[in-house]
């Protein structure tokens, strides 16, 4: 059983937040690029399955559409423990742009489940798994929260609204995944960082696609005023600042 | 021309989230000249659905049948597919919940409609359409046009309020045409959970974090949340440690939240951390240490340690509340 684990590379989560150009553009100089932390989950738990030998997964894949500005990003899934990177080589545009690319390379391979974690931290589409699908025809299943294998075959669970969902599959099926899915991030050791300089980053040319959004310009937060200290033994004055002046009681 | 609302259907019922969305619907309809329609999937009476008359919503379609009780998502974007062309949509508004996410999308490449996600204001154009959305999770925010006939947006709750509007809503029984093929997924088994607030439904909510020390301390942060009706979170280590459940957690890898009140004890207020109540309205912390960087992030805050404060915190939202 092949699985694909999708990967967005992003600036690392503690990145002071910069545009240039007229706020046009967001200003990378400087920045440091790390795995989406939510797909470095996906991608920790997909390797967890391959490694435990009483699950059915033999292989795990990563791809990356990205400029070679990426590739640090994808020698790291591979250091965690990836067999082989895919990068398609474009700069992406906006989810769908980036979507029609990933349907494209997946229409004839055999992937058991194509991978994406919930939300990228840099644009917060939440949308190239669920667009991966409907691009190709293939059942999505989202909020999944756990994986496991009974007789071989996958169970999910998904959280709804109500509690818990299980759900079996059959066929490629795309996952849109998220906290629970793995609890903490692989560590690359130093096996896994040494082989990865040898393991497969094979780069493929990009298709057209058009955007269908267009992000045109970035502003940041209003800064926010000072915060009121309240001395420990006035809470009536707290209370009273909540309900009156915040009104948020 | 309409503005079509997805209308989640939580098991029966509606909830203050549903007349939010209404709310943001109708807003956008009244910018445009036009009506909101609605759409809503698997049981529900009808009663309950006539409460979002009160929001603007004029037409609701409505696709009661059971087997559409529990959400395939390719079946329910093909179902929102045809409400879009039977409502004449050309605006679609979706919740930013799991619901939303798992659908929008697929119906963004359904109809090759451009779909901003995770909006939360009104478009600030209609004619090039740009709305506003959150981008580097709450860091910064990104104006985003949409090119195409038909715009998709998902709201994140929470952040727009509800605004009532009395309108006669009319609800049609709605039979859509559904394939089949390819659906590969079943849903084997549900565990419910306890009928509790959710924390994305909560105006308040109190949160607790390292500082608490021991997941034997959480009684008062329990009892505070009683008292002020309000939902409990959590910082990641402390449902990494398993003192909390993850369905506690907050921040970047939690849930994203944006309640009127947040009140964090105990944490530290990292960068990762504030990525998921950025969108708070208020922000109190209770920390005993000045340079937390909480303090940065909070309208109000008390140097202190919780333990000691954190019983008296909570007779004095008691009092409060008796008057
Ligand atoms: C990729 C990535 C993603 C992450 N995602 C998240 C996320 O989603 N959510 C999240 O929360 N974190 C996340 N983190 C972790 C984050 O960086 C912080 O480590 C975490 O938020 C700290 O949690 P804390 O504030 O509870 O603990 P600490 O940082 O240990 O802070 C504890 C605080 O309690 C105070 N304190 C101690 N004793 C007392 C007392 N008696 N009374 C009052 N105050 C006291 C201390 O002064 C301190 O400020 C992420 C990190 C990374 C790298």
């Amino acid at each position: 059983m092949k699985l694909l684990v999708c990967i967005s590379n992003v600036p690392d989560t503690t990145t002071k937040v910069r545009f240039k150009d007229n706020n046009t553009l967001f200003d990378d100089n400087g920045v440091q690029w790390v795995i989406n932390p939510w797909d470095e989950l996906a991608l920790t738990r997909a390797v967890e399955l391959k490694d435990d030998s009483s699950s059915p997964v033999s292989e795990v894949h990563v791809i990356n559409v990205g400029t070679a500005v990426t590739e640090p990003t994808l020698r790291k899934c591979l250091a965690i423990g990836a067999d082989k990177a895919f990068r398609i080589d474009l700069d992406p545009k906006d989810s769908y742009s980036t979507a029609v690319q990933i349907a494209e390379f997946v229409k004839d391979k055999d992937y058991r489940f194509i991978i994406n974690g919930i939300s990228s931290g840099d644009y917060n589409g939440s949308s190239v798994g669920g667009m991966i699908a409907e691009l190709t025809d293939l059942s999505s299943v989202s909020s999944v929260s756990n994986i496991r294998f009974e007789n071989n075959e996958p169970i999910l669970e998904r959280d709804v609204a109500s509690g818990k969902e299980y759900i079996a599959t059959s066929g490629t099926t795309v996952l849109i995944v998220q906290k629970g899915f793995a609890i903490e991030p692989k560590i690359p050791n130093m096996r896994g960082i040494m082989t990865a300089r040898s393991k497969p980053l094979e780069v493929i040319p990009s298709v057209d696609a058009e955007p269908l959004v267009e992000y045109i310009d970035f502003r940041l937060p209003e800064p926010k005023g000072k915060v009121k200290m309240i001395e420990s033994d006035n809470l009536d004055e707290l209370v009273r600042l909540l309900s009156t002046e915040a009104k948020v009681l | 021309m309409s503005v079509l609302v997805y209308v989640q259907n939580f098991g029966g019922k509606l909830k203050k989230q549903n007349f939010e969305l209404a709310s943001y619907a109708s807003k956008i309809a009244e910018a445009m000249g036009t009506d909101v329609a609605g759409i809503t999937i698997g049981e529900i009476d009808n009663e309950e659905l006539q409460k979002l008359s009160k929001y603007g919503v004029s037409k609701l379609l409505k696709a009661g049948d059971p087997s559409f009780n529990t959400r395939i998502n390719k079946i329910y974007t093909q179902i929102v597919e045809q409400a879009v062309e039977a409502a004449g949509a050309d605006v679609v508004v979706f919740p930013n919940t799991n619901a939303g996410k798992a659908v929008a999308p697929r119906l963004s490449v359904r109809l090759k409609a451009g779909y901003v996600p995770g909006v939360t204001e009104l478009p600030s154009s209609y004619d090039p359409f740009i709305v506003s959305k959150g981008v580097f999770t709450g860091k910064a925010f990104a104006n985003v046009k949409v090119n195409t006939s038909v715009k998709i947006v998902s709201l994140m709750i929470n952040t727009f309020g509800v605004f009532e509007k009395e309108t006669d809503l009319v609800i049609e029984d709605f039979a859509p045409q559904i394939d089949t093929t390819g659906v590969t997924s079943k849903v084997i088994d549900k565990k419910l959970s306890k009928e509790g607030l959710s924390l994305f439904d909560a105006d308040i909510v109190v949160s607790g974090g390292r500082g608490m020390k021991s997941p034997d301390n959480w009684k008062p942060l329990e009892e505070l949340a009683e008292v002020l009706g309000a939902a409990l979170a959590c910082s990641r280590p402390v449902s990494d440690e398993g003192w909390r459940s993850h369905e506690e957690h907050v921040g970047q890898t939690g849930k994203i939240i944006a309640p009127n009140l947040y009140i964090a004890v105990g944490i530290s207020g990292a960068i990762q951390h504030i990525a998921g109540v950025s969108g708070a309205k208020c922000i109190v912390a209770l920390n005993n240490d000045s340079d937390a960087p909480i303090f940065q992030v909070a309208d109000y805050g008390i140097l202190d340690d919780a333990h000691k404060v954190l019983p008296k915190l909570v007779e004095a939202f008691r009092e409060f509340k008796k008057e």
